[in-house]
Formats: C-alpha cells, sequence, structure tokens
C-alpha cells in the first residue's frame, strides 16, 4: 500500500515516497495555490460515459415523444370500436375495417387518384418552370434581369392567397365550364413556380461559370449548354425541386378548400379536402379511425420518398438558407 | 470591433451592441431610400433619353420608318423581315380591336370614379326587376360587375404597358434596320431570329411561359386584391347583384383605429402573430440546434435512429400529423371525467388536470407553441447538423485548452457562429411563421373565440394569415377588409425582410472593407 498516490498536485500523481524536505512540500503547496485546481478529478473515460448514457437517455425520451403520435396514428386506423375518442392508446379489439370501408364506402381512392394526377402534372410543369427561370437569372445577364428578380422578391412578400378570390374570379371567367376542376387546380400550382427560383438559382451560381466559357468557346449554343452541361450536373436541385413540387398538392388544404368551396360533387376533391371534412364537428364520431387508415395510406408513400431523398432536401434548404 | 469593447461591463456591452444594431438598420434604412431613390432617377433619365431618340429618329427617318410608327411592322415588311413583320401588325392589330371591343370600356368605368370615390361601375343590377310583357313576368336585368370592372380594368392597363414596350421596340428595329441598309449590312432572316432565341436571346425562351402564368395568376389578381383593399366590396356589396364603390383609405382607417371595436380586434390578432412567430421560430431554432449538437455528439450510438425519428415528423404531411395531434389535445366535454384526446385523458389520469385545448386562449396559445415545436424543431435539426459540422473544430480545441467549460463553448463559439450564418434563416423563417396558416388552421381552426375581444370572425389563435382567410371565405365574404389584411402582413414581411437585406449588405460591407 506504501505505492500508493499521496499527494496529488495539479493531476500530477507522485509517488508514495515519504517527503521529508518542507521546504518542499511548501513550494508545491505555493504552485497549487497559484494555478487553479480542477474542481472534480475524474477519469475522462468516466465523464464521457456517463455524459454519453446522460444524452442517450434524454434522445431516446425524446425520440419516443417525437414518435409517439405517429404511431398513435397508425394504431388507431387498426380500432375495431367505433367513435372519436378511445380511453386507451391500445385498441380493445383489432379489425382491418376501416381499410375496408376505404374501399367501399367512400370516394377515398378517387380522391387519391386526383391528388396523384394533379401532383404528378403540376410537379414536371414546375420543375420545369423553376428551373428554366432560375438558370436564366443565374447564367444570363440580360437588362430586365435585376428588376424582374425584385419585383418577384416583392411579390413573394404578399401573402400567396391573397389574391386568391381574384384568381377564384378569373379562373371562373377563363374556364366558365369548370373552373372548378383539378384543371383550376393544376394551373394554380404551377403558375406561381416561378416564383421560388431562389433556391435553384442559389445552386447554379455554384456551378463555376468556366463550364460555360469552355462551352461557349466551342461554339455551344446556351440552350444547348443548359441541356448538356447544367442540368446534368444539377442533380440535387432537380430532385429537391421535384420533391417539393410533387409534395405540395398533397399537403395543401387552402388552395383547394378555396377553389372547391361549395362544390356538391365531392368526387372532386383531392385527399386533404375530403379528410378535413371528415374530421368536422358532425362527421368525426363515425368517420374518425376511418380519417386514421385514409392518413396512412396518404402518409406511407410520402414518408418514405421523402426519407429517401432526404439527403437532396437537405441540401436544397441549407443551400437556400445559408445563402440567405 | 476593437480592444475598448473588452474593457466594457456586461451592461454597457450590451447598450453598446444595441446601440450598434440600431445605427445599423437606421443606415441600411437610409441606404434602401437613397437606392430605391436612385433607381428611380435612373429610370426616368433613361424614359427622358428614350423619348428624346424617339423623336430624333423620327426626324431623321425616312418616309418607310415614318410610316412604321403608325403601323407597326411595316419598317420590317419592306426590309426583308416579313414574317416579324405581319407579327408586329397582327400584334396591333389585335390591340386595337381589344381596346375598341373590350377593354376601353372597362378602362372607362374603372377610372371614372376612381379619384372621386363612387360607384364602379354605372348600371346596378335592379332589384325588383323590369316586366316584360313576352315573357310574362319580372326579369332581373344585369347590370355591370365591379368585381370584373377592377378586375379587367387592370388587365387592360397591363396590355397597354405591355404595347407600348412592343411599339417601341418595333420602332427602335425598324430604325435600325433603315441604318443598316444605309451602312449595308444585311437584315437577319427569319431562321437566325429564332435561332437567337436558343443563344443570345435564351432567356426569353426560358422566361417567356413562366412569366404569363406568373402575370396571369399572380400579378393580376394581386394588383386586383390591392385595389380592392379601396372599395367597399363586402357581403352587402356582392357582386353581381350589386354595385361597390371606392373609398379611399377609409377601410385602413378603421381597421388601424385602436377606438374602434374592429381597431382592437386586429392589435389583437397582430400582436399575438408577432408573439406566436417569435415563439414559434425561436424555440424550434434553439431546441433544434440543441438536438443537433446532441445527436452528432462523439460517443452517441444510432444515430441515424434517432435522426429517421425525429424527421418522419416533418416527411408526414403536415394536414395528417397536425389534424391527428389536434384530436389527441382535443378537450372532449370540457370537463373531469368528460373523455377526449388521448393526451388529455393521459394528463387527466396523471395530473387530475383536464386540459382546456381549444377552451382557454392562453392553453390553447400555449399548446400551439408545443405542438409546433414537435414540427419546428426536427426541421431546425436537419437545417443546423449540416452547419454544425463546419464549424472550424480547431476554434474548440483551443477552447477546451484554454480551459472553457461546454457552457462557455456553447455561448462564445457554436451560437455566434450559427446566428452569423443562419441568421438569414432566422428572419426568413420567422416571416414564414406570421405567415404560418396550417399549424393554426388546422390544430385549432383560429379558436376559441371571445365575443368581447374579437369581432368580425376574429378568434383568440387566430393569426392575421387565418383571420384573412376566414374574412374572405367566410359568411361575411368581407373582402374589403381581408386585402387591408394583406398588405398590412405583406408590409410587416417587408419590414423584416429589409433588416435582412440591411444585414446581409452589413456583411458585405464589412468583408469589403477588410
Amino acid at each position: 500500500m506504501s505505492k500508493e498516490k499521496t499527494i496529488d498536485i495539479n493531476g500530477v500523481a507522485t509517488s508514495a515516497q515519504p517527503l521529508t524536505d518542507w521546504a518542499e512540500i511548501d513550494r508545491l503547496e505555493k504552485e497549487a495555490v497559484k494555478v487553479p485546481k480542477r474542481k472534480k478529478h475524474r477519469s475522462m473515460r468516466i465523464n464521457r460515459i456517463i455524459g454519453n448514457s446522460v444524452g442517450q437517455t434524454v434522445l431516446t425520451v425524446l425520440g419516443i415523444i417525437w414518435i409517439i403520435p405517429l404511431i398513435y396514428l397508425v394504431i388507431q386506423s387498426f380500432r375495431g370500436e367505433p367513435g372519436a375518442w378511445s380511453p386507451t392508446f391500445f385498441p380493445q379489439e383489432w379489425t382491418l375495417d376501416n381499410y375496408k370501408r376505404l374501399f367501399n364506402e367512400t370516394q377515398f381512392f378517387r380522391w387519391y387518384g386526383n391528388t396523384l394526377l394533379v401532383s404528378v402534372i403540376s410537379c414536371t410543369i414546375v420543375t420545369v418552370f423553376a428551373l428554366s427561370v432560375s438558370y436564366a437569372f443565374s447564367r444570363i445577364k440580360f437588362k430586365a434581369r435585376k428588376p424582374m428578380m425584385n419585383v418577384m422578391l416583392i411579390l413573394g412578400m404578399f401573402p400567396g392567397f391573397m389574391s386568391m378570390s381574384a384568381v377564384y374570379f378569373l379562373l371562373k371567367i377563363l374556364l366558365p365550364d369548370n373552373y372548378q376542376s383539378l384543371l383550376s387546380l393544376i394551373i394554380v400550382y404551377s403558375a406561381g413556380a416561378a416564383l421560388n427560383y431562389y433556391i435553384a438559382k442559389g445552386f447554379f451560381d455554384t456551378v463555376p461559370k468556366s463550364l460555360d466559357e469552355a462551352a461557349r468557346i466551342d461554339g455551344a449554343s446556351r440552350a444547348r449548354i443548359f441541356w448538356k452541361i447544367i442540368l446534368p450536373l444539377s442533380k440535387p436541385i432537380i430532385i429537391y425541386t421535384i420533391l417539393i413540387s410533387f409534395i405540395a398538392p398533397w399537403c395543401d388544404y387552402i388552395f383547394v378548400s378555396f377553389i372547391m368551396s361549395g362544390v356538391p360533387d365531392t368526387g372532386m376533391y383531392t385527399v386533404s379536402l375530403g379528410m378535413y371534412k371528415w374530421l368536422e364537428r358532425e362527421m368525426i364520431q363515425q368517420y374518425f379511425t376511418t380519417f386514421c387508415a385514409a392518413a396512412v395510406i396518404v402518409a406511407t408513400p410520402i414518408t418514405l420518398l421523402f426519407m429517401w431523398l432526404q439527403k437532396y432536401y437537405i441540401q436544397g434548404v441549407t443551400g437556400g438558407a445559408v445563402k440567405g | 470591433m476593437d480592444l475598448e469593447y473588452y474593457r466594457l461591463s456586461w451592461w454597457q456591452r450590451i447598450l453598446y451592441k444595441c446601440k450598434k444594431t440600431l445605427a445599423g438598420i437606421g443606415r441600411g434604412f437610409c441606404n434602401f431610400w437613397v437606392k430605391l431613390g436612385k433607381g428611380i432617377a435612373a429610370f426616368f433619365i433613361g424614359i427622358v433619353l428614350g423619348v428624346k431618340n424617339f423623336f430624333v429618329d423620327w426626324w431623321r427617318g425616312n418616309l418607310i420608318t415614318k410610316v412604321s410608327y403608325f403601323v407597326m411592322g411595316v419598317g420590317h415588311m419592306f426590309r426583308g423581315q416579313v414574317v416579324k413583320g405581319v407579327v408586329y401588325l397582327g400584334v396591333e392589330v389585335a390591340f386595337i380591336a381589344y381596346l375598341i371591343f373590350f377593354g376601353g370600356k372597362y378602362l372607362y368605368m374603372f377610372f371614372q370614379n376612381f379619384f372621386t370615390g363612387g360607384n364602379v361601375g354605372l348600371v346596378e343590377t335592379s332589384v325588383s326587376g323590369v316586366w316584360d310583357d313576352n315573357l310574362g313576368e319580372y326579369v332581373k336585368i344585369a347590370g355591370d360587375n365591379s368585381f370584373h370592372i377592377v378586375l379587367y380594368g387592370i388587365l387592360s392597363m397591363f396590355m397597354i404597358l405591355f404595347f407600348a414596350m412592343i411599339y417601341f421596340r418595333s420602332v427602335k428595329e425598324s430604325v435600325a434596320l433603315e441604318q443598316g441598309k444605309i451602312i449595308g449590312r444585311k437584315a437577319d432572316n427569319f431562321r437566325q431570329e429564332t435561332g437567337r432565341l436558343f443563344d443570345s436571346k435564351f432567356h426569353i425562351t426560358l422566361l417567356s411561359l413562366p412569366m404569363v402564368g406568373l402575370f396571369l395568376f399572380t400579378i393580376v389578381p394581386l394588383v386586383t386584391m390591392i385595389l380592392i383593399a379601396f372599395t367597399n366590396y363586402d357581403a352587402s356589396h356582392e357582386v353581381p347583384e350589386h354595385l361597390f364603390q371606392w373609398v379611399g383609405f377609409e377601410n385602413f382607417g378603421s381597421i388601424l383605429n385602436g377606438g374602434s371595436a374592429l381597431g382592437q380586434t386586429f392589435w389583437r390578432v397582430l400582436g399575438w402573430t408577432l408573439v406566436w412567430a417569435f415563439f414559434a421560430t425561436f424555440t424550434s431554432y434553439f431546441f433544434g440546434m440543441l438536438l443537433a449538437m446532441l445527436i452528432n455528439k462523439k460517443g452517441i450510438r444510432l444515430k441515424k435512429l434517432y435522426r429517421t425519428l425525429f424527421v418522419a415528423t416533418i416527411a408526414v404531411p403536415q394536414f395528417v400529423s397536425l389534424m391527428i395531434m389536434s384530436k389527441m389535445l382535443d378537450t372532449g366535454g370540457g370537463i373531469m371525467g368528460s373523455g377526449g384526446g388521448i393526451i388529455t385523458q393521459w394528463i387527466e389520469n396523471i395530473f387530475g388536470y383536464h386540459l382546456q385545448f381549444g377552451l382557454d386562449i392562453t392553453t390553447t396559445r400555449i399548446c400551439i407553441i408545443l405542438v409546433n415545436m414537435w414540427i419546428g424543431v426536427p426541421y431546425s435539426m436537419l437545417m443546423c447538423s449540416g452547419i454544425l459540422m463546419n464549424i472550424p473544430a480547431d476554434l474548440y480545441e483551443s477552447a477546451r485548452i484554454d480551459g472553457a467549460s461546454k457552457v462557455r463553448t456553447f455561448m462564445k463559439i457554436t451560437l455566434p457562429y450559427m446566428m452569423f450564418v443562419t441568421g438569414p434563416y432566422l428572419i426568413t423563417q420567422f416571416i414564414g411563421n406570421i405567415n404560418n396558416f396550417n399549424v393554426i388552421f388546422l390544430l385549432s381552426g383560429g379558436g376559441p373565440g371571445d365575443l368581447q375581444l374579437y369581432t368580425d370572425g376574429a378568434k383568440g389563435t387566430d393569426l392575421l394569415i387565418t383571420w384573412l382567410y376566414k374574412l374572405s371565405l367566410g359568411i361575411d365574404r368581407n373582402y374589403k377588409l381581408a386585402s387591408v389584411i394583406g398588405i398590412l402582413v405583406f408590409v410587416i414581411s417587408a419590414v423584416f425582410s429589409l433588416i435582412v437585406y440591411n444585414r446581409s449588405s452589413a456583411v458585405k460591407g464589412e468583408d469589403n472593407f477588410q
């Protein structure tokens, strides 16, 4: 036991030989006062283990809190008892009736088809529009460029659906027979595409200009440069644009509810509008579990798509955000 | 920043920083107006020069050029650009036909009472109807539709603007063709012209379609709705049965007047909108950043699993996740033991308190901010992870060697770095939250209401944007108020955007200085 560490100053362990020289001890003591002592001297390893396990616990708890509502949604879609509220998290009776009901009693799959149609078409148009506008703003220095960008910046600051009632009238004039239709929705989603030019523009700005110049020297036209050089290099931003514009119609409630307000034929709805109606006060007791089943069917593909393309989403968002 | 700064005590430092920020904003504000003034001046100088050239060219031009001042495209047709000439001519004919048969009438009715105030349109739809002998019954005679007058009036004004642009362009080209002929340069043929659309003028090809869409479905409706703010268009002046009137700034006066019930409602809603935007932005941001740091910490396992768990909430469409949340928080009958959503029941069982979500304004507001964190935190976690990785590791290394504690490192390195990089993002996010329709509308629908405090359909948790929605889709159809609110939201967003603009220009300035 005599080899134990006895004096421990500044974390330097000295051997346990008895120190007979008191002057030496005084000196060491003085130095110990000068240099601030470490509060706790525990080995780094233990510290780290404690820190990590605390972190791990916190993350697990948070993760559970975060995922519970979604699990609740999935579980409720298998609930057999009717009604909006269940006193327990897990149902007493498990069933697939809610899903069957979607097929048999509701127009859910028509809505689903409508939404798919709208989102595929508008996604195509939006992607083409957004990419071409941002390429033009990024690479071609024409006279009206700056003023146009400023005007679009200002337009973007107005709340999007402030102009909705006027758009509604305009659609009524342009498509007098079926202004409350999916075509109107496609038009509304696609027409504003140009306003969201800045993320893709930010990306195009980072593609080296020397590529363009080299191609121009070789005699390529601007259209050719766009097709053959810039677009193949822009995979992340193309995927980002497609992802965002594909998901948008699935999540949108405002514009659909505005355009379809007062439509007697509920078969024209998209999923969000139709499902919103199920949770209104008169319907909820009857349709809550059906809503959950429908929500699972809507959310699963979108969630998987998002998870799969997450990388591009983050690139797009952070690229845009850091640029400001 | 000079060394003097480090001598100051903490409150002097805060004072110093505030002063500096305010000065920056003030300077940026001045800069903005100076730039705007310069821009306008440049614009007018351009116009004056253009007009001067216009007359000089007329003076110098030969007969063909002079004719092409009146009949567009003649100059092109006589000098080898037949197709282009025909197109120009067609445009002119179409424009004149448009004005005579359609636009002129609406323009007249638009401007008839525009400056003096009064009816938009001439004839109101007859209320009782007129006796029709042939049919043997009263027939209503359709009058003017005020809304169409405003809409078409604006459309026509834009048409005139576009036509003017095309006209001046054609004149300029015609003059250039004449000059080209004098110096013996051959005019481009049609194929060369179209070929240019894919090369030096590729932007025209790229931009034309998106801009047409933007013009028709964003610009024209937006300007129309801005003008509606200066009318009294609402349910009692609904088109096409009634005409509405130009009323000038009356609507702005009544909504900003804090004395009236409407004014008080507006200020309350505005107050909550700003409070909400502040809390929604900063809670999500800070907790998101902390979460990102925790997940990225060395030694934490299952990083990928955690990330997936959190990202799941933003991957699920918001209307699904928010509506299921609102049903989980539902208060049921509002008293103990009256059921309700699963979270309400859990809280009741554990704490013996019945959640008043949707009944009590303050409770609802707190719940909304918490639920917003559920959605917002993973989002900023995604955002922050990437940026956190970019912080130079040697900064932390040297801080550790100097004996800085974890908290101090966070306050002095992480936070300033993040704020510097994501400052613009934060303000964009703030503006986004001012306009965050989904969270409020799908969670609480704006409720609960309080008739003593709120009028005109607004409720306790309504943001300006949800109020706007209710006003234009509700029973009142109060379009005038909706438009006024829209304009005010724009003003607020514009002010905050100006701050971003100043900040980023200030940052740029600093870089140049060093």
